[in-house]
């Protein structure tokens, strides 16, 4: 079995593994853990108070798992904080936190500042958009943080379900992950390739680990995290869980076009800091992507050669038929 | 007589029940979101019975099952346990599976399909042991906590019915929950025929008569000999016209066309008589226009009435005061009415205020919903000693 397929089974769950709540906090409180949940936010009054109340009565008042529930706000025009607040989260403006270092707006920010604000041994950051929220989207992220204790950073990935007709269904990840970020992955790094949705919005993260790497402020900043990670501490860091659905806004392709702009810009400056840009590592002509089956994920790995023709006026035969000179090759 | 002080405490202490409740709003109002975000309509209601089941597990009740109509039980054992009082809320909801059923949480409010009828409601069920735990009440009767299933529309009430007519113990007392209105106050449930008339015409029509023939108009001409009906405003009886379906383009007459329609009376044997009349101008159209028509009675409910000076209904008005709420007494067509066919005493009860009921942004105001719980914990202690007095 190869690296990748033994990390798949000993490092991807399910978010039903992690069912059992009461022995997870004693767990939690064997280990003397303190947890903070950090929801970073910019104008999402329709959904904050429901992820608020959802979280809260679940993962505090019943289960205590969660510590602190924290909203960092960009500075949102609607009642975003103020919904928060009236459901006992704690709210801070991004602004307000390690004034001295200036105020930079973008979630990254809010994500950076959030280390220094926030208490937790673990840091669970999940997105202000999700639309079927459920204590799942917590749990199933620092659940296995609680249990493993070599496992560094839980990403969370979610079933989109694209039409398949038969046991094995195509699994990936967003448009952007499936078109850029898996590309770049399979030909540069490819045991990043599995991780089957390095972008999304929720994962939950030890402090000493993310006290350590920078922060890219905007859309850069996952891309960014999974490979200086993966530099530092390995695969082996890693984990992921399957949240099974995600209902969110979905972003027009104009959006998703900035969006893979930032992630470029971050990719390369990655490359950069490692020395890696004028030497670029082998690139390999394995694409990888995921098909799975139940809750089995599987890699499916297609060797795609971009083999190459040259121009048609250097080939003997297309001269002779059309009459080119050899001086007019120039 | 040491019930009525009892009733006294419950009256006195409802206020103080409401601040302390408002501890609890998170867990209350995320039971809500989760059970309205799952779709629960008539005679599909299995995910919600599963929810609700595991929910009820979670508080650790006793006998948490799910029956044939897939009803969805559990007991909060009392202190003594020789009487049982049945707390229900209908878990099934007008909206189709298909709809967004995403609930929305606002400051002061919760908006989406179903909220209010009866997502909150059903949320009153599980977080009732939660709730006398933290007044730290014991109930010396057992409390057996009811989803019911299959109520509205076509479900005719069949989860009630099933849980009623197979319950092995003796039930003292009903009390059923809405999510709507605070200070509802249901003692009595009307005499009602839930009808539906189809009206079918020939496909094939000469074009001379396109504007003089169809479904529609024979449907128009029933509805106003329906209308014509003489109906008594004492005892309160009301012919209500619900939906109408027909035609599908601008210029083909329809050859279906469907009424649905609710005759409601106070009086014994109105409903009956009325329904009658209509099924005569139905015979009327048939033959006079050569017409298919037919009337199919959907669901009956007969009238009854515990009285307005049964000691539970007493209680609650005391207690609706003690929340400085006006009660509001209307009779009621659901679960109530099959409570009261039994002979079992019983009353419906809101937990909040709530606006734009079966619509899509249906909604319910969060503040009030802490009078209502305590309301229904109140009532529910009186109950609680009146049958331990009796």
């Amino acid at each position: 079995m190869n690296k990748i397929d033994s990390w798949l089974q000993s490092n991807t769950f399910h978010h039903g593994e992690f069912w059992d709540l009461l022995k997870l906090v004693k767990a939690k409180e064997k280990k003397n853990l303190k947890i903070s949940l950090c929801i970073p936010t910019l104008n999402e009054e329709k959904t904050i108070g429901k992820e608020i109340i959802i979280f809260k009565s679940a993962l505090m008042d019943r289960y205590p798992l969660i510590d602190e529930i924290a909203v960092i706000d960009s500075g949102s025009t609607d009642k975003t904080a103020e919904v928060a607040a009236a459901y006992g989260a704690d709210v801070y403006l991004s602004a307000d936190i390690l004034p001295s270092q200036g105020f930079k707006r973008g979630k990254g920010e809010n994500l950076w500042k959030a280390i220094y604000q926030l208490e937790g041994d673990i840091i669970c950051y999940v997105d202000a958009d999700i639309k079927n929220i459920h204590p799942r989207f917590a749990t199933g992220l620092v659940a296995p943080l609680i249990y493993h204790d070599e496992m560094q950073y839980i990403k969370a990935f979610y079933d989109r379900p694209l039409a398949f007709s038969q046991g094995v269904r195509p699994s990936g990840g967003g448009r952007v992950t499936e078109i850029l970020v898996r590309p770049l992955f399979s030909l540069f790094f490819p045991e990043l390739t599995a991780l089957i949705q390095p972008l999304s919005g929720e994962y939950a993260v030890r402090r000493e680990v993310l006290q350590s790497i920078p922060f890219p402020i905007g859309y850069g900043v996952e891309t960014s995290h999974i490979m200086d990670v993966y530099m530092k501490h390995g695969l082996e860091a890693f984990g992921q869980t399957d949240l099974d659905q995600r209902v969110h806004r979905n972003q027009a392709t104009l959006d998703l076009g900035k969006m893979s702009f930032g992630i470029l810009q971050s990719f390369l400056n990655r490359m950069e800091s490692y020395g890696l840009v004028d030497k670029f590592p082998e690139m390999s002509n394995t694409f990888r992507q995921f098909q799975a089956e139940g809750n089995r994920y599987e890699q499916v790995l297609k060797e795609i050669v971009e083999e190459e023709r040259p121009p048609m006026v250097t080939i003997p035969e297309y001269r002779q038929k059309f009459g080119i000179e050899d001086s007019a090759t120039g | 007589m040491s019930g009525n002080n009892k009733n006294d405490t419950a009256v006195a202490s409802v206020a103080a029940y409401r601040d302390k409740l408002e501890s609890l709003r998170e867990q209350v109002l995320a039971d809500a979101v989760m059970i309205g975000e799952i779709p629960a309509p008539t005679f599909k209601e299995d995910r919600l019975v599963n929810f609700l089941s595991d929910r009820f597990t979670e508080e650790g009740l006793d006998q948490v099952t799910v029956d044939e109509v897939h009803n969805v039980t559990a007991i909060l054992p009392g202190k003594t346990g020789e009487k049982n009082i049945l707390v229900a809320a209908h878990i099934d909801r007008v909206w189709d599976s298909s709809i967004d059923h995403t609930i929305t949480v606002t400051a002061d409010s919760l908006i989406g399909p179903g909220i209010a009828d009866n997502a909150l409601g059903v949320a009153s069920l599980p977080m009732l042991p939660v709730m006398l735990q933290t007044l730290g009440i014991e109930m010396d009767a057992n409390l057996i906590l009811l989803g019911a299933s299959r109520s509205l529309g076509r479900g005719d009430l069949e989860g009630l019915r099933f849980f009623t007519d197979n319950v092995p113990m003796t039930i003292g007392a009903g009390v059923c929950v809405e999510g709507v209105q605070l200070g509802r106050l249901s003692y009595s449930s009307l005499g009602m025929n839930r009808c539906e008339i189809n009206v079918s015409t020939p496909e094939e029509q000469h074009w001379e008569s396109w504007s003089l023939s169809g479904a529609i108009i024979t449907l128009n001409k029933i509805v106003q000999q329906i209308l014509a009906i003489k109906i008594p405003t004492v005892p309160k009886t009301s012919i209500i016209l619900g939906s109408i379906f027909s035609g599908s383009s601008f210029n083909v007459p329809s050859t279906r066309a469907t009424l649905r329609f609710e005759v409601r009376s106070e009086e014994p044997g109105m409903v009956a008589g009325i329904r009658e009349e209509i099924e005569e101008l139905i015979e009327m159209a048939i033959a006079e226009q050569r017409v298919d028509v037919s009337l199919e009675v959907l669901a009956r409910r007969k009238p009854g009435s515990i009285g307005f000076d049964h000691p539970f209904v007493k209680a609650a008005r005391d207690i609706l005061r003690g929340l400085d709420i006006d009660p509001l007494v209307a009779p009621s067509i659901s679960e109530l009415s099959v409570l009261i066919e039994k002979g079992i005493p019983s009353m419906t009860l809101g937990l909040t205020n709530g606006d734009r009921k079966h619509q899509l942004d249906e909604s319910v105001q969060i503040a009030p919903v802490f009078k209502g719980l305590a309301q229904l914990v109140a009532v529910l202690q009186s109950i609680d000693q009146l049958l331990e007095n009796e």
